[in-house]
């Protein structure tokens, strides 16, 4: 089966400054593949050259089989973008610009499915609207609306949450998941990385324009997550055991809390058979584990920085 | 929900005809700009020249001014309104942000320039007709070859879409779009021979007007209309056509390549 995107090699700069350098994955399709990093790690420009706005330096883009540059009339046909930018034309309403909009790629207006959409994202209300006149949720719907009229197999989400309220947000992921389980392909970018923990099978991790880690997520957040074992002692300790070392102790609340790290690997029964060969005395105990935020400020570097 | 995978049929010029209805609404919802405006003025224009100086004045034997001037009023609409039907959508596109929704559709470059050319040549030609019926109020022309006539508005009207489509992609902001229209397409009609014939002016302003392109639009057109020219219509044809297959060309590649409009 040919990949929802094939990316070899791909490279792009701008005024000489790289923005993509030598990228290649590969996205599967039917999968919720996540695109997240820092702002100028390059997401938007990937999308941008998949999506045909953005001309490509080098390498090569395919989706599903067609090359984006030279069969974009067959690629162009199986995308839809949902730009990060709000992009505004108040010439039409709501229900001018739905019915059209599937024209533009080459497939005839179909009203039942233009109608669920209009129903699934609450635009009926707002139908003899023009865009300015939309709030910022509904002009983010109403992008989504448009970007699904011609029923794309791949749809990419290019920040699709930003400034947009709590709620809106959860109903606009649901209803992302909801495409997904019938057979769309998504491709987003995000700034929520929890969302992005809980929608995404797999995770690319960009900075300066290269991939700093390509994962199933949860793989990602395993591999790279630290757990931690906190001990309250029913005494304070002045000196950490030389057994312990190898978890990178350290002490708190007056000696009477220690902090240990656990192995990456999940194994933790030898440090129960070290703590309970240390006699320490615990009271209690609490394990934390990390989440896709301190793995992404871990790998770009943008924890150091702050 | 249904599978939104199951796509229609693909029809290769819906992209095209799809644009075309859309360029064609855009300036059809905003009439009273993009039609009404340009009617008043041609009318205005046709009432000083037709019914006050008309009768009184003749720059070209054996017609009246008013039979003189109504051709180059009828083409000055024409391309005025292509003009600023192509370069006004493609830049409000480019400004607001609109054009990558078109952009990231399967659209070829040669659907593109054809739909905004169709939709500024349809808008062009309405207020032509339309300043064309409002000037039989004034004064009746002999229309010599009608067909070469229209042949004529129409070459003027694709090379002047043309000319919008490459305007709004070099156009940086409003200040320097408007600076197309003003400084440069206003001055070639106005000097191009609209309300005087090339022949009467003293040299070398009569042999300077030859470099202007506007000439020979304007010139042709009349000579369709009247029978008579300052140059023949197979030169004023040619010279037109020969201006449009460049401009044709510098848009197509202008846009096949992305110029402005992909980054």
């Amino acid at each position: 089966m040919d990949k929802a995107l094939h990316i070899e090699n791909l490279s792009k700069s701008f005024a000489s400054v790289p923005a993509v350098k030598n990228l290649s994955f590969d996205i599967e399709q039917g999968e919720i593949f996540g695109l997240l990093g820092p702002n100028g790690a390059g997401k938007s420009t990937i999308i941008n050259m998949v999506s045909g706005i953005t001309r490509i330096d080098s390498g090569s883009i395919t989706a599903f089989g067609f090359d984006t540059r030279s069969q974009y009339r067959q690629t162009r046909r199986m995308l839809g973008v949902v730009h990060q930018e709000i992009v505004i034309d108040n010439f039409f309403t709501v229900a001018q610009a739905l019915s059209m909009h599937a024209g533009y790629y080459g497939v005839d207006d179909d009203p039942r499915w233009r109608q669920e959409l209009i129903d699934r994202l609450d635009l009926g209300p707002h139908l003899g609207k023009v865009m300015i006149k939309l709030s910022g949720g509904m002009k983010r719907r109403f992008m989504i609306a448009k970007a699904l009229i011609h029923r794309p197999r791949l749809l990419i989400l290019d920040e699709p949450t930003a400034g947009v309220d709590v709620e809106l947000r959860h109903s606009l992921w649901e209803f992302v998941r909801e495409i997904n389980r019938n057979g769309t392909t998504i491709l987003l970018t995000t700034h929520y990385l929890e969302e992005a923990e809980q929608m995404c099978d797999r995770i690319a991790i960009m900075n300066h324009g290269e991939l700093v880690a390509l994962e199933p997520t949860r793989d990602l957040v395993r591999r790279l997550s630290r757990r931690t074992l906190k001990l309250w002692l029913d005494g304070p300790l002045t000196t950490i055991p030389s057994e312990l070392e190898v978890y990178h102790p350290r002490l708190e609340g007056n000696g009477r809390q220690l902090i240990l790290c656990l192995p990456t690997d999940g194994s933790v029964s030898e440090l129960l058979h070290q703590l309970s060969a240390l006699r320490l005395g615990v009271n209690d105990f609490e394990t934390d584990q990390s989440g896709l935020e301190e793995v992404f400020l871990q790998l770009t570097g943008a924890g150091s920085k702050s | 929900m249904s599978s939104p995978n199951g796509q229609g049929v693909f029809k290769p010029w819906l992209p095209f005809t799809t644009l075309l209805k859309k360029e064609i609404l855009r300036f059809w919802r905003v009439a009273s700009q993009t039609l009404l405006t340009p009617i008043i003025t041609a009318s205005l224009y046709l009432f000083v020249f037709g019914a006050t100086l008309g009768e009184r004045i003749s720059v070209l034997e054996g017609f009246n001014y008013a039979q003189f001037v109504i051709p180059g009023l009828i083409l000055m609409g024409v391309i005025n309104n292509s003009f600023a039907n192509c370069s006004s959508s493609l830049f409000m596109s480019r400004y607001l942000g609109g054009i990558v929704d078109l952009l990231v559709t399967p659209v070829t470059p040669p659907q593109f320039i054809l739909a905004y050319t169709l939709a500024a040549m349809l808008r062009g030609s309405l207020v032509g007709l339309v300043t064309w019926l409002i000037s039989t109020l004034f004064a009746g022309m002999p229309w010599t070859s009608p067909l070469l006539a229209v042949l004529m508005a129409l070459l003027a009207s694709v090379l002047f879409a043309q000319f919008g489509l490459i305007a709004a992609i070099f156009a940086k902001n409003f200040d320097t779009l408007s600076m197309y229209s003003n400084f440069l397409l206003l001055p070639l009609i106005y000097l191009g021979g609209v309300f005087y014939p090339i022949s009467i002016l003293p040299a070398p302003w009569s042999t300077l007007s030859h470099l202007n392109p506007m000439f020979y639009l304007i010139d042709g057109f009349r000579h369709a209309i009247l029978g008579v020219g300052d140059t023949s219509f197979a030169v004023a044809f040619g010279v037109s056509g020969l201006l449009t297959i460049v401009l044709f060309l510098w848009a197509a590649w202008l846009i096949g390549t992305g110029k402005s409009l992909r980054s």
